[in-house]
């Protein structure tokens, strides 16, 4: 790296292992060579960065990096000129520490990264589908983390602090007739009592415009943090699906190399488990065969009659089954209220309406998945029809939930016209029976004791209460299946096994596998319920932050001890999109109810931050009224007026139209240039061109691939028409127009779920399952027979 | 001696730049107890130890692996699997999630070359599958699967795939990143 270039003199401040060189003149450097110099110091600094790109050995590597360090070093502080030198100097010796600094700091940064080790040592065991649930898992800690700081930070906090203390006011008081039984522990359980007049809960905020010295307006930062929740969420969930978009690099056409890439990167080099490593070659080997068969059989299916029957009957069957479902929610909620009004309630009858919906949430896949066995579709169809089946049975019952509480919100509005008055006039009473004790005639009366004030039917805390009842057996409800489906399945498989007649292990029950798909519609519910849920109880995002911190331990653990790996062992596109897609459509359906209870319904009059008022978003009128400079206030009344946002909403329509169609047209320019780029790179290689003939014919011709077909020759002159052409230009038609498969068979690679895991066929597998032979070291409770 | 900071020069641990000092510690402590009587404690000289390739494949990470006597023979110098410690260095950060998709695709295409030609030919494809499937499929299965592959891969038309072939399919598979 030693060019023939003027040497200067070593300036100050850099460091050195080059030979000394002698001083020279260093004003006699002409500006061309400076150029030249700065270039070759640029060239270096930027195979310095790109080395580890480069696919050379190692020493190779090495000498190269420190020939250029070494030219860096000297000549780029020489660059500086005169008196610029040694600021120069100073600024390369910053830069060098500041790439420092964030090489370290990214480094820290990776290690800081929550529980990778555990989720490493998951993945190697079952595949990285399995770990991209945790990872999905940790993923939402994170996102129900910063909620929970939001909402702690500007609502929970300064009320306790700064606002009034419990049993001063109403409404942060247990009523007399509930005071005796307040603390019990069933009443607890059930969230009454001290729970309910607690920071858990809507109703104990107070309306107080602003508390405190710092002059914190409350209402204001509980309703900003309720839309800012939101916000949040749903700029988080988009960014994410952006980044996924983005990562995965385009699709290429589907099914273009289905062997070639079958071959060549079906292989999961995470796997380290020799189990799983079986699995994993049998499924290649099962998957392998099927692409044979596909591209062998004929396409034709026997009777397309009788298969259209029982796809008709199955989806009938399946419609009534979801149906019941919400009819039975419906009823069971009706049936909830009439126990509200009695007292003497077995446990049962307290918790039926959450132990039915979980109950359902548990009992009607499985269901779904037997019925969909008349429907035998492709096993990639099959799944996506399952899964949009469970997000209907989910979606459906979630909303006669929410209808159906909607209906008691009605019930306890009208109930508080009536007791508004009640109290009003029991206050009246008070006074006017209250008698002094000395004939002190000026001494004014106390306030009411405030257990003593008859309390409105607040319907915001039932509100909260119903939800947070449904998140705790949602909870409870997943770690007792986990715990008997899985654990108490494995330990009695594990230990039955040696007094039953026949194998416990390979034969029904076996141990479990791990259900991916149920466990992700699962959090994404429970997202769900606690986007709804949040507004209306505060505490409910600190549970949610509880429940995933101990799910994640709970399910590694269940995973790594109970679980075997899945026969068809599928890697996880990093490209997927489909459950992030998912969650987005729950965030818009759970923001529909809330801001629908903001803007319409009108708040409980005695409790919560927004008491007193017509509308709950009144606060924010009152804000702009009384806090902003006028200027604003005339600003946001025109900026509110309909004839502004009538246009404005049909711009952004008119905007997501041009963006569409654009994209679209920039898909058709990409495949474009497709198809230009392999004519190209055919020309280059020689094989010559297809100009003669029509390229658009070829398609449309349909070939079959006969096994054992060797040369091009052959069939080429059976089923193209045209000029005889040589034997070359047939890879081309045949590429163009011979993706052989089926449309529904032949698409091996569905970019957009290939993801989590694959209902297998069990009728396929079974004869291809081989056994395994040693018994896998390390594993708590399964163990294989020899 | 024996202490773990003199194993590496500051300038060695310089020119190893793509990684942290631990992660390098982490690395030798792997390469040692492979073979712990080949292995020096201390790296300052640079001393020239190689470890063969039947050791390595006992490693976790490629027990498992159908492909790992091919994976280590790419990365050794003389091509029989001897890994010295900058060899395995290479091996790991090559092999690493980190590292860019092309250099992996290079390296991928090495390891299934098993007749290092420079081309992956049809004894290859069939090597590859072979070890895939553990010998499950039948011949002409096997030939079908094969003569597919070349069909949707080559570009050039010589019924073998050349690096460009390799590179154009493997840059537009949505799960190769591993």
């Amino acid at each position: 790296a030693k060019n023939g270039i003027i040497v200067l003199k070593r300036p100050l401040g850099t460091s050195s292992d080059s030979n000394s060189d002698s001083d020279e003149e260093e004003d006699s450097m002409s500006e061309g060579e400076m150029a030249r110099l700065m270039e070759e110091v640029e060239e270096k600094k930027k195979l310095i960065a790109t080395i580890r790109n480069k696919p050379w050995r190692m020493k190779r590597r090495l000498v190269l990096l420190r020939e250029a360090q070494q030219f860096v070093d000297k000549f780029e502080g020489a660059l500086g000129k005169g008196k610029g030198r040694k600021w120069y100097a100073y600024k390369v010796m910053m830069t060098k520490k500041w790439i420092k600094f964030q090489r370290d700091f990214e480094n820290f940064r990776t290690a800081c990264i929550p529980w990778e080790r555990k989720i490493k040592e998951v993945e190697s065991h079952f595949g990285s589908s399995v770990a991209s649930y945790f990872i999905f898992l940790r993923w939402m800690y994170g996102m129900n983390l910063v909620l929970f700081g939001l909402t702690f930070g500007l609502v929970v906090m300064p009320e306790v602090l700064m606002g009034l203390p419990y049993g001063s006011i109403p409404r942060k008081t247990v009523p007399r007739a509930e005071q005796d039984t307040a603390q019990d522990y069933s009443v607890l359980m059930d969230f009454n009592g001290y729970c309910k007049y607690s920071v858990l809960f809507y109703g104990y905020y107070n309306n107080q415009r602003t508390i405190g010295l710092l002059k914190f307006r409350l209402p204001l930062a509980y309703l900003m943090v309720g839309l800012g929740t939101f916000g949040y969420s749903l700029m988080l969930v988009i960014r994410t699906m952006a980044k996924n978009a983005d990562v995965g690099g385009g699709d290429g056409d589907e099914g273009e190399f289905t062997f070639a890439w079958k071959m060549f990167t079906s292989w999961d080099y995470l796997i380290g488990n020799a189990e799983t490593a079986d699995n994993k070659y049998a499924s290649i080997t099962t998957s392998f065969k099927e692409s044979i068969v596909d591209e062998q059989e004929n396409q034709k299916d026997e009777n397309i009659h009788l298969r259209r029957f029982l796809r008709v009957l199955a989806n009938f069957l399946i419609t009534c089954s979801l149906g019941g479902s919400g009819y039975l929610i419906y009823f069971v909620v009706k049936r909830s209220q009439e126990f509200a009004n009695r007292d003497d309630l077995s446990w049962y009858e307290k918790n039926e309406l959450e132990l039915i919906m979980s109950l359902l949430g548990l009992v009607c896949p499985p269901l779904f998945e037997t019925i969909a066995e008349l429907e035998d579709y492709h096993p990639r169809i099959a799944l996506k029809w399952q899964l949009g089946r469970i997000f209907a049975l989910f979606l459906g019952n979630l909303y006669t939930f929410l209808f159906a509480l909607f209906d008691e919100v009605n019930t306890k509005l009208e109930e508080e016209g009536s007791i508004k008055n009640a109290s009003i006039w029991a206050m009246k009473e008070y006074y006017a029976n209250f008698s002094l004790p000395v004939n002190d005639s000026d001494a004014t009366p106390p306030p009411m004791d405030p257990g003593d004030v008859i309390l409105g039917p607040c319907w915001e805390t039932a509100v909260g209460i119903e939800f947070v009842k449904l998140t705790v057996s949602d909870i409870q409800v997943t770690y007792l299946t986990i715990l008997i489906g899985d654990f108490a399945r494995a330990v009695i498989v594990r230990f039955l096994n040696y007094c039953w007649c026949w194998d416990l292990e390979a034969g029904f029950p076996s141990y479990g596998e791990f259900d991916i798909s149920g466990n992700v519609l699962g959090l994404v519910f429970n997202q769900g319920m606690i986007w709804m849920g949040a507004f209306y109880a505060p505490g409910l995002v600190g549970i949610n932050v509880l429940r995933l911190l101990s799910s994640m331990y709970y399910q590694c653990w269940a995973v790594m001890a109970t679980n075997v790996p899945h026969e068809r062992v599928f890697k996880a596109s990093k490209s997927n999109n489909f459950y992030m897609g998912l969650l987005l459509l729950v965030l818009f359906l759970s923001l529909l109810p809330v801001v629908y209870t903001i803007m319409s319904l009108p708040p409980s009059f005695d409790c919560g931050p927004f008491s007193g008022k017509e509308k709950m978003f009144d606060v924010i009128m009152e804000t702009i009224d009384l806090d902003l400079p006028a200027f604003m206030g005339t600003l946001f009344s025109y900026a509110a007026n309909p004839g502004l946002i009538i246009p404005a909403v049909l711009l952004m329509v008119l905007a997501i139209y041009y963006l569409n169609s654009t994209s679209e047209a920039y898909q058709n320019a990409n495949m474009e240039l497709k198809k230009k780029m392999q004519m190209v790179s055919k020309r280059i290689c020689g094989v010559p061109s297809d100009e003669d003939f029509n390229q658009e014919e070829p398609k449309k011709q349909h070939r079959q691939h006969q096994p054992g077909d060797e040369g091009p020759g052959g069939p080429a002159a059976q089923s193209l028409p045209g000029p005889a052409r040589p034997a070359g230009a047939w890879l081309v038609s045949s590429r163009a127009s011979c993706r052989c498969g089926t449309p529904e068979t032949g698409t091996d690679q569905p970019p957009a779920l290939s993801l989590w895991s694959e209902q297998r066929n069990p009728r396929s597998l079974k004869e291809n399952r081989p056994r395994p032979e040693a018994e896998p070291p390390g594993r708590v409770l399964t163990c294989r027979k020899t | 001696m024996g202490n773990k900071q003199t194993t590496f020069t500051e300038e060695q641990l310089e020119a190893y730049q793509v990684m942290l000092e631990s992660e390098e510690q982490r690395l030798h402590g792997r390469f040692r107890e492979l073979a712990p009587h080949l292995v020096p404690l201390d790296y300052t000289n640079n001393p020239d130890v190689k470890v063969p390739l039947t050791l390595i494949v006992t490693m976790p990470e490629l027990k498992e692996n159908p492909f790992r006597e091919r994976i280590v023979e790419t990365f050794s110098e003389d091509g029989q699997g001897n890994l010295s410690f900058n060899d395995f260095v290479d091996m790991f950060s090559a092999l690493c999630e980190a590292s860019p998709r092309e250099l992996k695709t290079i390296y991928a295409f090495k390891i299934y070359d098993f007749n290092r030609d420079n081309f992956i030919c049809k004894e290859d494809m069939e090597k590859t599958l072979n070890k895939l499937t553990k010998g499950d499929l039948t011949a002409e299965e096997v030939a079908l699967v094969c003569n597919k592959a070349i069909e949707e891969a080559d570009l050039d038309g010589d019924s073998k795939l050349s690096f460009a072939d390799f590179e154009n399919m493997i840059s537009k598979a949505p799960d190769f990143l591993r």
